[in-house]
């Protein structure tokens, strides 16, 4: 690829070019086969094969569209999408919102301020799966939240998030959130500590109060923290699979289904390759849309050293 | 002379210890309480015979347990056998050469007579080869009752499908769960399919798995089907439990009046000691037509390049079938044995009925795998999944099961 | 950059001790705190209790009875299949896949940082972007691909298979980080060794290495987690004799024997996280400060 591109650019110096850096191109060989070969390679046959029939072994028998007409028209993919909707939206604003408030308390110069951020930080430790069988201990009707509220007398109490199928995305999410917002509240803390003290001076002497000054100065300035997090959330969001699993299974019926898990199911349980491949496409599709543009403002739009 | 006789004597010496001390990598999804101590049978058998039984448990399930399977014969590196449901599961991986062709062993101990119903080795049959040894026969059209939920309700034991409902009331108001059911796809699917055969006959069950008829699909019969499944959906609606052991322990505990589960129950019923017939009975087929599928386990021995191996691989297939380890194993199981010849007079009530059944060659049918490919199988339990917890219309649930059935393959 | 993080707080400063700012302040971390904890206490109260006790009372009553047998039987009596040995064989086996991926993963990263950030070349920036992306492939879509690639370079079902696996996959939030880290660094100094004559290894090993500790440490973590952590690659390219940890959890949780044994399920899932879980505890504080010159600069 390099050279392709040198030979366009400069055909005179085409030695010259390709020798010159020599050491740093040999040295980024695994990161380009990485990339060339593993995630555009992985990628180019995966969509590939989900415009052809195979079922438990990969095979080149072109059948068109006809695996994504069969899933657009399936229920459980339609429900898996609007779950991963409903899911991505309320974990981005709110490990966001959350992430960002405890940085803000955790910087007013409190006490403990380590044991509160080991606190807050340690979930992120903890594998999905373990989190899922935590949270689905907890809210378990029967010895959890539900039943210790009612022992206190609230008889009528009703929290039961993983056995109703229409809030049981919310059980997953308070476990979601509760693994991964300390680590946004970690960056999020490192971009406040990383503003000029003279700036928080300049809004007292103008009078501004501590909230204002937050969402007026702060947050504007911390933009890159802000890009940073969103693609460490955004990637959690997509692969979003081991907790569903551990948690619900998919269940109550299929009302927690998520794509990924779609996909799994598709290609090694129902031995039908080319469907699942044809859904981990329309995930890939959609995560391009987003992040080119991203990437293109990140990479594309201003020279860097 | 001399010389080659110590020559042959090396080499036995040689070649002996290879041969008896193979060791064997066998994977498998067998971890509940009753499967354990079945699958501790087959290894013991094993190491008997001086060999050395490799566990490769993943629990988990089928799901969990058959992307790791598959990756590994496909990457090459397998496991040196591994249970698969047999069916149409491994037909491409024998199409691709992934399995290894155990024809001469069986043979060599006269399979094909043995072996009953025969459709079992005819789905272990591809191209007039043999390529998995079969193990057991589960099928899935059983009822297991609990005398205790129905003593506390003050009612009968029912004798069937219909007596149950009709005594579904009672147990509520004892402040019991009628049905227990797990709630997962495949288990509320063979509620679906045994409710079938109980309510529309043997008949219309072939017809639509095994012969796709579309009509006999959207008619009267499986109309009132889905209706009873959505009976028995009010039944269940108090079942939160996961895991179908999970939901055999709630009837074994008096919990729950009964639960709609394949026979491999019964070796619930048997770690916990209880006795058929006095703590709990099942009814084949609901007790409504008295049919019982043959599906089962089949172990399968990916190829590996390795004479010894290959060799370990057809001397573990013929132990598969052997009377010995049939009778252990299946007594532990639940499950019935393959071959007609042995004796399980040890088998307790429940196993009896289902032997004779089986003996009396009717109401034999073959089991939903070797009809339904896995992607049709999916799709249906999907849609199972859906119908059992929501509140999805029966007739919805039967037109989008028309749907399935038309593009079945 | 590097030393922005150890200078402490910046915002104003607190006023007395109980003042109804601080009362708000306090109570709001501390009610805070409890959601972040609580599952903690739950699978610690959990895991001490006999099974009657969990049947009798809810969640969160301490126990009445302390009891260790639950630890013991998740360590080393669970069973799946026929093994009986618990969590204890699997905890070797994640060591041994532990160490050697995660020195490659991060020296890998490391050096593809160092050559993001000081020693661009035509392309670069594409093959980082493709990284980036890659970094959103959910890691299932993937597996079919990776089985192959193995199988054709031989390494299926070997350590190294796995290593590799990880390697890759760790790629490109590491990259990223290193990237980051190493642009922060003064260009002059930079300048001032290539003037020296210093070529690119003598660059890294020289300038780069001692100054990109704090990287170093963030990479370390997030990797000891990431990797200790993982199911999916280490039951696919292992075998029963290697499993990791987390897969015999997986076995020993989803081998229901009879009743659901809550707290054996407890105690393992505790004693599968305590890895990851020590080094956070132990190294939190170098972990912000990593995070702080890592990841700010977007």
């Amino acid at each position: 690829m390099s050279d392709h591109v040198s030979e366009q650019s400069a055909p005179a110096k085409r030695p010259v070019q390709l020798f010159r850096n020599m050491s740093a191109k040999i040295a980024s060989i695994p990161m380009i086969l990485t990339a060339l070969v593993v995630f555009v390679g992985g990628t180019t046959w995966t969509v590939v094969h989900s415009f052809t029939s195979s079922r438990l072994l990969p095979k080149l028998d072109f059948v068109g569209l006809d695996q994504y007409e069969r899933l657009w028209s399936t229920p459980r993919w339609l429900i898996s999408i609007e779950n991963l909707a409903i899911y991505g939206l309320c974990s981005m604003i709110l490990t966001l919102t959350i992430g960002f408030t405890l940085a803000a308390l955790l910087d007013r110069k409190i006490r403990f301020e380590n044991t509160f951020r080991t606190i807050f930080l340690y979930p992120f430790a903890l594998s999905f799966v373990v989190t899922g069988l935590a949270w689905q201990w907890i809210l378990n009707p029967d010895f959890g939240l539900q039943q210790v509220v009612r022992d206190w007398g609230w008889e009528s109490f009703a929290f039961d998030p993983l056995n109703n199928s229409k809030i049981v995305i919310f059980g997953i999410l308070i476990a979601g959130i509760w693994q991964g917002s300390g680590l946004i509240m970690c960056i999020m803390l490192a971009g406040l500590r990383g503003i000029d003290e003279d700036i928080w001076k300049a809004a007292r002497v103008d009078g501004i109060g501590t909230v204002k000054t937050y969402l007026r100065v702060i947050i504007p300035m911390m933009r890159p923290v802000f890009i940073t997090s969103l693609v460490l959330i955004a990637s959690g969001i997509i692969k979003l699979y081991d907790l569903v699993v551990a948690q619900t299974n998919g269940g109550p019926g299929i009302s927690s289904e998520v794509p990924a898990k779609y996909v799994i199911e598709y290609m090694f349980r129902a031995q039908n390759l080319a469907q699942g491949f044809a859904a981990s496409t329309m995930m890939l599709v959609s995560v391009v849309v987003i992040l080119i543009p991203w990437a293109y403002l990140e990479f594309g739009g201003r020279k860097r050293g | 002379m001399k010389l080659s006789t110590k020559l042959l004597a090396a080499t036995a010496m040689v070649a002996a210890p290879a041969v008896h001390a193979a060791e064997l990598e066998v994977t498998h999804w067998w971890t509940s309480g009753g499967e354990a101590a079945a699958v501790s049978k087959l290894a013991e058998a094993w190491e008997a015979a001086g060999n050395t039984w490799i566990d490769g448990a993943i629990a988990g399930s089928g799901g969990t347990a058959r992307p790791i399977i598959i990756s590994r014969i496909i990457g090459g590196d397998p496991m040196a056998a591994t249970q698969l449901n047999h069916g149409r599961q491994a037909e491409e991986l024998i199409e691709a050469g992934l399995l290894t062709d155990l024809t001469e062993v069986a043979e060599a101990n006269n399979w094909a007579d043995l072996i009953n119903p025969p459709s079992l080795l005819d789905a272990c049959t591809f191209e007039g080869r043999v390529y998995c040894a079969p193990l057991n026969i589960h099928s899935a059209q059983w009822l297991w009752l609990s005398h205790d939920a129905f003593e506390t309700a003050g009612v009968d034991v029912p004798a069937d499908w219909n007596e149950f409902v009709a005594a579904a009331p009672a147990l509520e108001e004892a402040g019991l769960l009628p049905l227990a059911m797990g709630q997962q796809g495949w288990q509320q699917n063979i509620a679906f399919g045994t409710i079938t055969i109980g309510i529309a006959g043997v008949d219309n069950w072939l017809a639509v798995n095994r012969d796709k008829n579309i009509e006999v699909a959207e008619g009267p019969a499986y109309t009132a089907v889905f209706e009873a499944v959505e009976a028995a959906r009010a039944l269940a609606a108090d079942s939160s439990v996961q895991d179908w052991n999970l939901a055999t322990n709630l009837v074994i505990t008096g919990q729950a009046g009964g639960q709609i589960m394949g026979d491999w129950a019964q070796g619930e019923f048997q770690v916990a000691e209880q006795v058929a017939g006095e703590d709990y009975s099942c009814l084949p087929g609901l007790g409504l037509n008295a049919v019982l599928d043959t599906g089962g386990d089949a172990f399968y021995f990916p190829v590996i390049d390795d004479e010894e191996t290959r060799a370990a691989q057809l001397e573990m297939a013929a132990m598969l079938v052997s009377p010995e380890v049939q009778v252990d194993f299946n007594l532990a199981k639940g499950s019935l044995p393959v071959r007609g010849d042995v004796d399980l007079s040890a088998a307790n009530d429940c196993m009896q009925k289902g032997l004779a059944i089986l003996a009396s060659g009717e109401g034999i049918l073959p089991s939903g795998d070797m009809n339904l490919s896995a992607d049709t199988q999916t799709q249906v339990e999907d849609l199972m999944a859906e119908f059992w917890s929501s509140d999805l219309s029966a007739a919805d649930a039967q037109a989008r099961y028309v749907d399935i059935i038309r593009s079945a393959d | 950059m590097v030393d922005v993080a150890m200078s402490g707080p910046r915002g104003p400063k607190p006023k007395k001790a109980f003042s109804t700012r601080n009362i708000m302040l306090y109570g709001t971390l501390i009610l805070v705190s409890v959601y972040y904890l609580l599952p903690l206490y739950v699978m610690i109260v959990t895991s001490l209790k006999g099974m009657p006790e969990i049947r009798l009372g809810n969640v969160f009553s301490p126990p009445l009875e302390i009891t260790t047998a639950a630890w013991t039987k998740a360590w080393s009596e669970a069973c799946t299949g026929i093994n009986c040995d618990g969590l204890s064989r699997g905890f070797w086996n994640s060591v041994q896949i532990l160490i050697p991926s995660v020195v490659l993963s991060i020296a890998v990263a490391s050096v593809n940082g160092y050559a993001l950030s000081h020693w661009k070349f035509k392309g670069s920036e594409l093959f980082f972007t493709i990284l980036i992306i890659g970094a959103f492939i959910p890691y299932q879509t993937m597996l079919y691909p990776i089985v192959i690639l193995l199988r054709e370079i031989g390494l299926m079902g070997d350590l190294g298979g796995l290593v590799l696996v990880h390697t890759v996959f760790g790629m490109p939030i590491l990259t990223l980080l290193f990237r980051n880290y190493f642009t922060s660094i003064p260009e002059e100094l930079f300048k001032a060794a290539r003037v020296d004559g210093a070529r690119f290894w003598g660059i890294y090993f020289r300038i780069m290495l001692p100054m990109a500790l704090p990287i170093f440490v963030v990479a370390m973590i997030l990797q000891v987690t990431g990797i200790w952590n993982d199911f999916l690659f280490g039951v696919i390219y292992t075998k029963p004799d290697t499993y990791p940890m987390t897969v015999q959890l997986n076995n020993i949780v989803n081998s229901v024997q009879g009743v659901k044994e809550y707290n054996v399920n407890m105690a393992a899932t505790l004693l599968t996280g305590l890895v990851p879980l020590v080094i956070y505890f132990a190294s939190g504080k170098l972990f912000v400060r990593g995070i702080a010159a890592g990841a700010v600069k977007g």
